[in-house]
């Protein structure tokens, strides 16, 4: 099992370059880029975070309760403030058919609420 | 110890040449085994990014608000309700909120309609959000005009936009004064759409809210952290359609890599036979199978990860925009701050490596206690 390394000859190597070099330093470059992912991200969180405060003093001054993300239906655009029945809006029976309903799990919490006071 | 290192090395050398020399169906593995990794890191590092700058943005939300219930549905609230609620011990204040929707035919979105009770706009004149703006080309200075409840219509002055960097926020928002939002709905001055309230001790939120619902049986208060949840269930990639598509993803991944592992061809097998039969130990066959496994699922682990956080924070997660923007027609445009932590990173890796490498130890130690003999012969 232990190969014998063959002795050099004007320098160079017998045999053709061992194959785990090069993989060796592809592992140590990927272990070095997923930490890089972690330095990255922590450089931009730093300089992203004064603009997420400036978000947070809009909503506090115009008094907004969600992200304008999902402006397809009124129960979408503002989902923390949607009613039990969202998925029921047009009708008793119609379940919910807006895609972002296929994406988004009922709140646990205004169930809760809900249940206390239906 | 050089000596281990040594025949370590050594059997790396020779999984390397085994895995080159059979390319073709380990390419298609690395590469299926990539987008699996690209698929679940893109999801888990949007969602999580999305669940933390929502729960950061909403800490400037109202910390309750107070809707009032009629037919089981939100309705307009007395603005009577108002001193009630003040009455209440620990309320610094309670104040009337205006807000609605209005859907715009042109460009068929709905914009909310929000009265700001912080800026102060006179009576025709509208700041609109930076995604109407994109949409409809209408700048600061332009007229933009509303369908009235009466069926008559009215045209208002945008006086500004609001800010692009908000557009999280504010991308469907029109904010126009008290008295133009009433002639538009029609809304009496006796109601307001909701309240919100201010309270002393925050450590009192849950006491106030009960209290109030003793007090107005019709309403139902939601607190600020009821708001932050409801985005942590939004964007929650254990629940909803999309633990179903990636689990479906997962499960066929594991197939794919259980077909690979088990279906040893039979120069495979007769390698295995010829090293075994040359003095090779079981366990240094399982080594040199284990280390195919952990070669593979290292540099597919690496690429994936690296491509979802690049296609995440890059690229604004284009690939799930059909998915995120729905059937919405107003989209904010904003940049995703990476919140990444090494919790994600390992729960990604338990959920692509550990799969694979349970669907490959099987047939690996299989094909590593073959007998030499029989799979020369064969």
């Amino acid at each position: 099992m232990n190969r014998q390394i063959p002795p050099k000859k004007n320098g160079g190597s017998r045999f053709p370059a061992r194959k785990s070099r090069p993989c060796l330093f592809l592992l140590g470059a990927g272990v070095l880029l997923l930490g890089l992912i972690f330095t990255h991200a922590h450089v931009r969180r730093h300089s992203d975070i004064s603009s997420i405060h400036r978000l947070a003093t809009v909503v506090e001054k115009l008094e907004l309760t969600d992200l304008a993300l999902f402006t397809e239906a009124r129960y979408t655009r503002h989902p923390s403030q949607a009613d039990l029945y969202s998925a029921f809006q047009d009708h008793p029976t119609s379940l919910e058919h807006f895609p972002m309903g296929s994406i988004a799990a009922p709140s646990a919490a205004l169930r809760r609420l809900h249940g206390k006071v239906d | 110890m050089a000596r281990w290192i040594e025949k370590y090395r050594s059997i790396l050398d020779f999984t390397l040449s085994s895995l080159v020399r059979r390319k073709g169906k380990n390419l298609s593995l690395l590469v299926v085994y990539v987008l699996v990794v690209f698929m679940l890191g893109s999801a888990m590092f949007l969602t999580e990014a999305m669940k933390r700058e929502a729960s950061l943005v909403l800490k400037g939300a109202p910390e309750m608000v107070i809707q009032r219930l009629l037919q089981g549905r939100y309705d307009p609230i007395p603005m009577s309700y108002l001193e009630k609620i003040r009455g209440i011990r620990g309320v610094i204040s309670a104040e009337p909120r205006l807000w609605g929707y209005i859907y715009d035919s042109a460009i068929g979105a709905n914009y909310t309609l929000m009265v700001p009770r912080n800026v102060a706009l006179p009576s025709g004149e509208i700041m609109i959000g930076n995604g109407i703006s994109r949409r409809r080309m209408i700048y600061s200075k332009d007229m933009m005009s509303f369908n009235l409840s009466n069926g008559s219509s009215r045209v208002f002055t945008v006086r500004d936009v609001i800010s692009p960097e908000s557009e999280l926020v504010s991308a469907d928002l029109v904010l126009l004064s008290e008295g133009d939002f009433r002639e538009i709905f029609e809304l009496p001055s006796t109601h307001a759409t909701d309240l919100v309230v201010k309270i002393r001790n925050p450590k009192e939120l849950v006491t106030v809210a009960k209290k109030v619902m003793e007090l107005l049986p019709d309403t139902r208060p939601i607190i600020r952290d009821e708001m932050v949840r409801t985005y942590d269930s939004v964007f929650d990639w254990r629940g909803g359609i999309v633990t179903v598509l990636l689990m479906m993803a997962l499960l066929a991944f594991v197939i794919l890599a259980w077909e690979k592992a088990s279906g040893l061809s039979a120069d495979e097998k007769r390698e295995i036979g010829i090293l075994k039969a040359i003095g090779w130990e079981t366990s240094d066959v399982i080594a040199v199978k284990a280390y195919e496994g952990l070669l593979i699922s290292f540099f597919s682990f690496t690429v994936g990860i690296l491509l979802a956080y690049g296609h995440v924070f890059f690229f604004s997660a284009a690939l799930f925009a059909p998915a995120m923007k729905g059937w919405s027609v107003l989209y904010p445009d904003f940049r995703i701050t990476p919140f990444v932590d090494p919790y994600q990173v390992a729960v990604l890796f338990f959920l692509t490596v550990v799969p694979y490498t349970v669907a490959t130890i099987v047939p690996s130690w299989r094909a590593a206690i073959v007998d030499p003999d029989s799979v020369m012969r064969s």
